[in-house]
């Protein structure tokens, strides 16, 4: 149970999924003009990615590893992630209705989200176990959504701000992620 | 030596060496589970298939797109559901022709009930030249910025348009520019969603029937002396204009003139007779 907290801890923190290991880039630059936008992304990542890092682990141990087709990981992990948010999409639309809106256009952007798919391949190169991969999958999204999250924050404060216009739009954030990045090496130490 | 000795030389010597059953082997298992996924998706959306009313996407494929909130709706997905359940009128959408309300009411049924369509007017004249100073502002250039100085904007009127163009970059329909310090807005391309409403931070902007040709271009409810002090096209407030209208459309309060649309018969009277021209008929 320890193993598994502290599995959960380094990937949320000291192995940031965003800002230690540079994965997921694209949606924390482009959905994180706004908190609750933001808020929605995390919250569908961690969605998905817990449920694709099971999937995942499963397929792997019980048809790649018995046939012997280990290097086909990453073509086979793509199409997994890319049916299962169809079907979670299709799942929630029926279900929850509420949900569907609530995530919207984030849930579809997911299925070309490097994060999940790194995840994936991460937990077949470290030889996690289905339970270690679950936990592992959902602390790399609790690390994405804390990242996502204060860097829509910091956005928020920006936009009231008088950037020097050379700065201004892309640049400005480039640089909050790169500050937020040495600020989140603080936490190399912690385990 | 031929190219197929060549073959079998790389071949037995190990430097083209081909896996062919390992080849078949990852082309049928990945082909298989891309094969399994694909039905089972198909099973999946037919089981989860959720059931949208046709007229919904009809409706929402003839508005135009623009999700511009004009209509009150968040947006044309959400307009296209309300008329398609009955809880809008067919020409709810303020941004589509009276063509498009025919063919919406059409899909639903029912007859389109005609509305003239309305366009945004800015309520004030006090152009560059009409109007004085009374500081420079060097802030960010933004109406609503300004509106926190105080003094209401750098001119002398603190209810006039301050020319920053809040309203400007609040159009996604490029109906509404500053000209010569105040805004316009161009007839032919408003659409009337209002969103140049509610940027306002002096409340300068409403509706008028698109046919409306008297318009009172002020919004000062200041007291007429003070009026003059501070713009040359200011409404004084002096009843001229409410006692020549022959259809009592025309009424002053707070020191301001204005006009009730339905009532009014364009005659053009209180335009004549207005001494500050701020009554204009276009």
């Amino acid at each position: 149970m320890k193993e598994l907290l502290l599995v959960l801890i380094a990937a949320a923190l000291v192995n940031n999924v965003v800002l230690s290991r540079f994965l997921g880039l694209c949606p924390f630059l482009g959905v994180s003009k706004k908190i609750s936008t933001a808020a929605g992304m995390g919250g569908a990542v961690i969605f998905v990615i817990t449920i694709a890092s099971a999937l995942c682990s499963v397929i792997y141990d019980m048809v790649l590893v018995p046939l012997d087709l280990k290097y086909m990981n990453t073509i086979v992990f793509i199409i997994l992630i890319a049916a299962l948010v169809q079907f979670i999409e299709m799942f929630l639309k029926k279900f929850s209705p509420g949900l569907y809106n609530a995530l919207g256009v984030y849930l579809p952007l997911i299925t070309t989200n490097c994060a999940v798919l790194g995840v994936a391949i991460d937990n077949v190169q470290k030889g996690n176990d289905l339970v270690t991969s679950i936990v592992y999958g959902a602390g790399t999204a609790i690390g994405f959504l804390i990242a996502i999250v204060i860097m829509a924050g910091v956005r928020e404060r920006i936009e009231n701000n008088n950037v020097t216009k050379s700065f201004q739009g892309s640049p400005i954030v480039l640089i909050t992620a790169g500050l937020m990045s040495i600020a989140f090496m603080g936490f190399a130490g912690l385990l | 030596m031929t190219n197929l000795a060549l073959f079998d030389l790389l071949s037995n010597t190990g430097v083209l060496a081909i896996n062919v059953q390992g080849l078949i082997t990852a082309s049928a298992i990945v082909g298989g589970i891309g094969l399994i996924i694909g039905i089972l998706l198909g099973i999946a959306a037919k089981v989860f298939e959720v059931e949208v009313d046709e007229r919904e996407l009809i409706v929402r494929d003839l508005l135009p797109g623009n999700n511009c909130g004009g209509c009150g709706y968040a947006g044309c997905d959400a307009l296209a559901k309300a008329i398609a359940s009955g809880q809008a009128p067919v020409s709810g959408c303020p941004v589509a022709s009276a063509e498009i309300h025919a063919k919406i009411g059409g899909v639903m049924g029912t007859e389109a009930t005609a509305s003239e369509r309305k366009v945004a007017f800015v309520k004030c004249n006090g152009t560059c030249d009409k109007t004085n100073v009374k500081y420079h502002y060097t802030g960010i250039a933004d109406c609503k910025k300004l509106a926190m100085v105080p003094g209401n904007g750098e001119k002398t009127c603190s209810y006039g348009c301050m020319g920053y163009g809040s309203c400007v970059r609040a159009c996604a329909f490029d109906a509404i520019h500053v000209v010569n310090g105040i805004a316009v807005v161009d007839k032919e391309k408003c659409v009337a969603c209002g969103k140049c409403i509610t940027e306002c931070p002096n409340n300068l902007i409403e509706f008028i029937p698109v046919s409306s040709t008297c318009k009172v271009q002020c919004n000062s409810k200041d007291k007429g002396k003070d009026v003059n002090a501070a713009c040359s096209v200011g409404c004084i407030g002096c009843m001229m204009c409410v006692k020549v209208c022959e259809s009592d459309a025309v009424t002053v309060t707070n020191n301001l003139a204005h006009i009730d649309y339905s009532k009014c018969t364009h005659c053009g009277k209180c335009a004549e007779k207005c001494p500050k021209k701020i009554i204009t008929i276009a």
